[in-house]
């Protein structure tokens, strides 16, 4: 009667429970969603990126990781790494600065938020007298120069955040040396702009909005050259010997001005329009590095040609005659330059480009020839093409990794060899336990490999199903047709590319043998592929069938979409996993659900009409099995139709707003038919959305029945080696759970080895489970003898599993999205239960087995179940006895498409998405655990009296 | 004593000719006797009348199973509904009736004649403000037929009235079940789903509950209206006749009285279906001790194989995919298992 046993009383197993789950976010992969800002340190070679939800990420060599949050979630605006310190200052949009430190703790650095601070004016003074549009952190480290809308520079101190008010910067002083019919008061709103000067740390320059730039003399509070620009000014960069600077403008113009002793109001040395002549949008950003060969590099963002080349978001390099105008594939947040850092060189020497675009970041190697980009170790953009599902394989044998591993180096060849250039900090983590694959399934029919065992989640290879099939975006449609001598010289660099060409190349499940290297892979339009990972290239055909789950059923009519055309003929596949047998579900719906025997070389495949099975050895249909109810007319219709009909119309207005976006370049001004269409479109969305809106929120109280729609639709295929049909012999059984609750088991009949082509794999249906409850099955397993599940197939093989006692008797346990039941084997009759919904009102939604290690011992493990509710709760269940180990909240219970996303690891780790490009990592394991661990030491200051000259200046200054 | 024979689906006849003929078929031409038989869903139901022999006879699938007790044996309590934790006892009662004395049964009506659809319960347990209602969906076809939503009630609590979030019914389908019984009300609020308070449970949360719980679900709830409530016996007072409102959402636990008891096993059973044939109950674990056969029963055999179905297993023993028998292993003594099942599902 254990199962009478309240949970909480037995002592041992409590503390042993806390030696086993502990609950951890530990790190995010992938892309910030919503970057809005971005800094550097060339001293301690880290890289920050601030979000609009107030995150401030720092990033250094692979494995060096820090994140902040701002407590106001307010978006990050800018970020200004203190010059030689390991601190650095954001300013947010609601006006607030923040002094952030990395410091030691524990033996790992972390990130803490110091102090904040608002400007605040004198009182009645508007607000703009204080907005803060440009920062200045002075290398003497002790004070932070502050331009503001109203003109007004404050000087505030480090760390205390104290104004300095004697020191305050005003329009009035700027404007006294300043000859009145060049200027007046209103040269001097709005600080654009502070530079300090590269050599003088006592002369700062100063650019206004409206063209103004003054340089400022600190230590005589005077100005004591002004430059008048013609332009409204958008940014100021100096040159590395300071007798030079340069300034950008609104208009798409750059230019050089000289600064010398005996000129206090230089005219300008060059000025340049590099898009022009016809009108061109703002410059908003340059750099000027020199080099030892002369011929400096100019770096900026925008001025494209308005008319022609307006919405392109590119940065332009510009060396003597070489020219590139790199167009991202998203707006421009911010960029910078790496180079040399050492203040005693001659040159700057630039060696990288780093661009932070709003959906990706893009590093270009500047000492390569053809300025190559360089493959990042992090910040992937998860979501190049939307992920439409994710499968993670633990322990990846090296074999498998190192073939896996070359066939993605044969895609990268494009890439820049130079080593990662942000390479701050030190990443003091452990060596991660195990090789860790995540596999994600994209909208676009690809299917990204990545290295997920540490903290850096790594591209490893890119598997592409697209050959295999004929889509209508197929011929050449590249939107880089430009030749070589098109101008402006623009280069598409990123691999972001959110827009498919087909929606049923989606990839909606994947499964991998780590083992064997069979691949199997489903998509939206009911295609099935086995593929084999070949190291070589190969041409060959793919063996093609179709399944017909509707078999005998009559009258019905699907009105979803087609499925694909396939390619006739052999199609040539690099190397890489190849598919060698395609099977298209007919109808082709989604494919819901997949298992792949390895051993056995079978494949099964469940959509909303039925399931089948696949002999991918003779390459042969098994058998369907349709679990179709008659009277379910709504699975038939396709993913399209009544209840889905507001879903799909809200989804194709989306569609449509995102395909005349990109069309719009390539085919201007469409007939006026269209737009007529997408207004009555919009306007029935608009009224649909108010409809749903009107309604009270209310719930439907009302029994599952077996005609609810949808019932038939195959949640979860199981293959297993059990005892089916009597106790004494065992066989190889193939299980399917539906969303109206039922069970199907087959017994299968696969020949020995040395007649697996001769003769056919046998089917027939042993037994049909119907649970009463009628709630989705989402997960079936059989456990052994020894009540453990069983192993994978190949896993004893490989001798990586001890092989499963077949000597007691099996137990089967079916998941619903609302119980546990353990029934026995053989003869099904029901042992346990745990009942969640009926209780808690929570519903399961993923669900896996998960083996627990205990951090004190080595020799004690167990496995649990891992479950996922819908509340976003996360549960841990113990096997066989199905009792409630411990739960813990892990995601909004709002974020439905984080919990549809989670999925969870063999060794209690999981991961889902917090937005469409970034995942988040967890652990409810005590012993495995990855999270990122790194140290970033102070390096050694260089120019030590040069720093104590300056402050000593600084005083003496102040006290004058 | 066993007996098997056939009649005609179509043409079933009057109560009175059944009757005779079943004393005729038992050479029993002169003893009283009362007539039963196990509906679909495992119940005793009781035949005494033209109207529920046809029913009992059209809803036979395919064979009818007939219980015959003498009248003055008779355990009048056998039958009805919740026969199904009470089988065990049933059976053996009829088996061995005289193992047992009976205290003479006062028959006013014959309410086990009918099928509950819903009930009162607890009344004893509960404060006089709160209504626990039980809906017995798998003995009909209606709909539970109900809606609820959010809402706000006012509580007392230490800090005096505050307001808190409720759930509320806010629909009633015509001509479902939870209309029909007149014990549920648009307003009222819901406390409790099976036992389990909703209280910081959000509307979907119980909306999930009720549902997995539909088959058989218990909803406390306070009526809007509080006019129609239970008067309750003074004897009954002691703790609940003091509770109020204000000592009620905190304190309910300790008052769930009966209704979980039987509730932990009460739950329907799933079927299987092995190997292409028949659909069964799933038993419990436990293994059998004594089997139905040994009873004494009367098959009937209907000689329409209409609706697929061919007779019973034991007339023809190379019986096709498709056949189904009502067979059922009786449970092990002592524990309740044989239970409700529910619509079996054929291929």
């Amino acid at each position: 009667m254990r199962r009478f046993l309240r949970p909480g009383q037995d002592p041992v197993r409590e503390r042993l429970k806390r030696d086993l789950f502990q609950f951890n976010k530990t790190v995010e992969h992938g892309f910030p969603h919503q970057p809005s800002a971005l800094g550097y340190s060339p001293f301690l070679h880290l890289m920050a990126i601030g979000t609009r939800s107030g995150a401030i990420k720092l990033y250094g060599a692979p494995g060096v990781e820090f994140m902040g949050l701002h407590e106001e979630n307010n978006t990050v605006m800018q970020i200004h790494f203190i010059p030689d310190q390991c601190q650095l200052v954001t300013l947010l949009d609601d006006n607030s600065l923040h002094l952030w430190s990395l410091k030691q703790h524990g033996g790992a650095s972390e990130l803490r938020e110091e102090h904040r601070f608002t400007l605040k004016g004198p009182p009645g003074s508007p607000p703009s007298a204080t907005q803060v549009t440009a920062v200045l952190p002075h290398s003497s480290r002790e004070v932070l120069y502050l331009g503001t809308e109203s003109g007004n520079i404050f000087v505030v101190e480090l760390p205390s955040f104290r104004v300095l008010e004697d020191r305050t910067i005003t329009p009035e002083a700027v404007l006294q040396r300043i000859p009145e019919d060049n200027c007046n008061r209103r040269s001097c709103e709005l600080v654009e702009a502070l530079r300090e000067h590269p050599k003088n740390p006592d002369q700062i320059l100063i650019g206004y909005s409206r063209g103004l730039i003054v340089l400022w003399d600190l230590q005589n509070n005077k100005a004591t050259h002004h430059f008048l620009g013609s332009q409204q000014l958008e940014n100021l960069y100096w040159q590395r010997d300071g007798s030079k600077f340069i300034s950008c403008h609104y208009d798409g113009s750059y230019t050089q001005w000289p600064v010398s002793s005996d000129n206090r109001q230089p005219e300008p040395l060059e000025n340049t329009v590099p898009y022009g002549p016809f009108p061109c949008k703002a410059i908003s950003k340059i750099y000027w590095q020199t080099t030892k060969n002369g011929l400096p590099y100019i770096i900026f963002q925008g001025g494209m040609p308005r008319a022609s080349y307006g919405d392109r978001h590119s940065i332009s390099v510009i060396h003597g005659s070489q020219q590139t105008a790199f167009d991202f594939t998203s707006r421009v947040i911010d960029f910078f330059i790496i180079f040399s850092s050492d203040p005693a060189a001659e040159f700057d020497d630039p060696s990288a480009l780093v661009v932070l675009a709003e959906e990706e970041l893009v590093v270009i190697d500047l000492k390569s020839a053809g300025w190559p980009a360089v493959h990042p170790p992090y910040l992937a953009s998860l979501h190049c093409s939307a992920i439409t599902c994710s499968h993670h394989v633990s322990n990846i044998p090296l074999k498998l990794w190192e073939r896996i591993i070359s066939a993605g180096s044969k895609q990268n060849i494009h890439y820049s060899s130079m080593p990662w250039p942000i390479d701050g900090g030190t990443n003091i983590a452990p060596d991660p336990p195990q090789r860790d694959l995540l596999l994600t399934g994209h909208e676009d029919g690809t299917v990204r490999f990545w290295d997920a065992s540490g903290v850096c989640l790594h591209l490893l290879y890119k598997l592409s199903t697209v050959r295999v099939f004929l889509t209508d975006a197929d011929p050449n449609d590249n939107m880089n047709t430009l030749g070589e001598d098109e101008w402006p010289p623009l280069r598409k660099v990123g691999t972001f590319d959110p827009y498919s060409d087909d929606p049923r190349l989606g990839i909606q499940k994947i499964y991998l043998c780590k083992y064997s290297g069979y691949l199997a892979v489903a998509g939206t339009a009911g295609q099935v592929l086995v593929m084999e990972l070949n190291d070589e290239d190969a041409e060959h055909v793919v063996d093609h069938a179709e399944a017909d789950l509707l078999q005998d059923q009559e009258g019905y009519r699907w009105k979803g979409h087609e499925k694909l055309k396939t390619r006739d003929g052999p199609v040539r596949f690099e190397a890489g996993f190849q598919p060698f047998v395609l099977v298209q579900c007919q109808p082709p719906a989604v494919v819901t659900s997949l298992a792949l025997h390895s051993e056995w070389k079978l494949v099964a495949f469940g959509t909303s009409h039925g399931f089948g099975l696949f002999d991918h050895q003779q390459k042969r249909l098994v058998f369907v099995k349709c679990t179709l109810h008659p009277s379910d007319q709504l699975a038939l219709e396709g993913p399209l139709s009544r209840v889905k009909s507001l879903k799909k119309s809200l989804r194709q207005s989306f569609r449509r707003i995102r395909r005349s976006r990109v069309s719009s370049r390539k085919r201007r001004g469409g007939s006026g038919n269209a737009s007529e269409v997408q207004e009555a479109n919009a306007k029935f969305d608009q009224d649909a959305l108010q409809e749903m809106e009107l309604a009270p929120v209310q719930r439907k109280i009302e029994a599952r029945s077996a005609e609810d729609s949808f019932t038939g639709f195959v949640r979860t295929l199981y293959f297993a080696d059990t005892f089916l049909r009597d106790s004494s012999r065992h066989c190889p059984s193939l299980w399917a759970g539906t969303n109206g609750g039922t069970v199907y088991a087959f017994c299968l009949r696969v020949p020995p080895a040395e007649r697996r082509m001769d003769e056919p794999v046998r089917a027939e249906q042993a037994k049909e489970i119907q649970l009463m409850h009628r709630a989705p099955v989402v997960g079936i397993l059989v456990l052994d003898g020894r009540s453990t599940p069983l192993p994978e197939p190949l896993e004893v093989a490989h001798d990586l599993s001890k092989s499963p006692d077949m000597q007691g008797s099996h137990q089967l346990l079916v998941v619903s999205e609302e119980q546990f039941k353990v029934f026995t084997l053989p003869k099904v009759s029901s042992k346990l239960k745990l009942k969640l919904t009926a209780l808690e009102g929570c519903r399961v939604r993923k669900v896996t087995v998960a083996n627990f290690g205990s951090c004190k011992t080595d020799d004690y493990s167990e496995n649990d179940l891992a479950v996922l509710t819908n509340l976003g709760d996360i549960q841990i269940i113990s096997l066989p006895f199905l009792k409630l180990q411990i739960r813990y909240p892990c995601i909004r219970k709002e974020d439905v498409s984080g919990i549809a996303s989670c999925v969870f690891t063999k060794y209690g780790q999981g991961f889902y998405l917090i937005s469409p490009s970034e995942f988040e990592r967890f652990s409810l394991s005590t012993k495995w655990l990855v999270e990122p661990r790194c140290i970033v030491d102070m390096p050694e200051v260089t120019s030590n009296n040069h720093v104590h000259n300056k402050s000593g200046t600084e005083n003496a200054a102040r006290k004058s | 004593e066993f007996r098997r024979f056939s009649l005609e689906r179509s043409k079933p006849g009057k109560f009175e000719e059944f009757y005779g003929l079943l004393q005729h078929v038992h050479k029993i031409p002169n003893v009283d006797v009362l007539v039963g038989y196990t509906d679909i869903h495992g119940d005793l139901l009781p035949i005494n009348n033209d109207d529920n022999y046809h029913k009992a006879v059209s809803t036979a699938n395919p064979l009818l199973r007939i219980f015959i007790q003498r009248k003055e044996d008779a355990d009048y309590s056998a039958f009805g509904t919740d026969t199904m934790t009470r089988k065990k006892n049933v059976l053996s009662n009829v088996l061995r009736p005289d193992n047992h004395k009976k205290k003479p049964h006062i028959v006013i009506s014959m309410p086990q004649d009918f099928r509950p659809v819903s009930s009162i319960i607890d009344v004893d347990i509960l404060p006089e403000t709160h209504r626990r209602v039980r809906l017995y969906k798998y003995g009909t076809d209606k709909p539970l037929g109900f809606y609820i939503r959010d809402g706000s009630s006012v509580r007392v609590t230490p800090h005096g009235l505050e307001k808190v979030p409720g759930i509320f019914i806010s629909r009633l389908v015509p001509g479902g079940l939870a209309q029909s019984t007149g014990l549920l009300a648009v307003n009222d609020e819901v406390l409790e789903v099976n036992g389990i308070e909703v209280s910081g449970k959000s509307l979907d949360q119980v909306t999930d509950m009720m549902i997995a719980n539909s088959r058989n679900l218990i909803i406390t709830v306070r009526p809007a209206n509080q006019r129609n409530n239970v008067v309750r016996n003074s004897r009954t007072s002691g703790s609940s006749g003091q509770s109020t409102e204000s000592s009620l959402p905190s304190s309910t636990p300790n008052i769930l009285g009966n209704l979980l008891q039987g509730e932990e096993e009460s739950d329907e059973e799933d079927i299987i279906i092995e190997d292409s044939g028949e659909p069964q109950q799933i038993p419990k674990a436990a293994p059998t001790s004594e089997s139905i056969e040994s009873l004494s029963q009367i098959e009937l055999l209907h000689e329409s194989t209409q609706n697929g179905f061919l007779p019973s297993s034991e007339m023809n023993l190379n019986h096709s995919a498709g056949s189904i028998s009502m067979e059922y292993e009786a449970p092990e003594p002592g524990r309740k298992s044989l239970e409700e099942d529910g619509t079996i599902i054929t291929l």
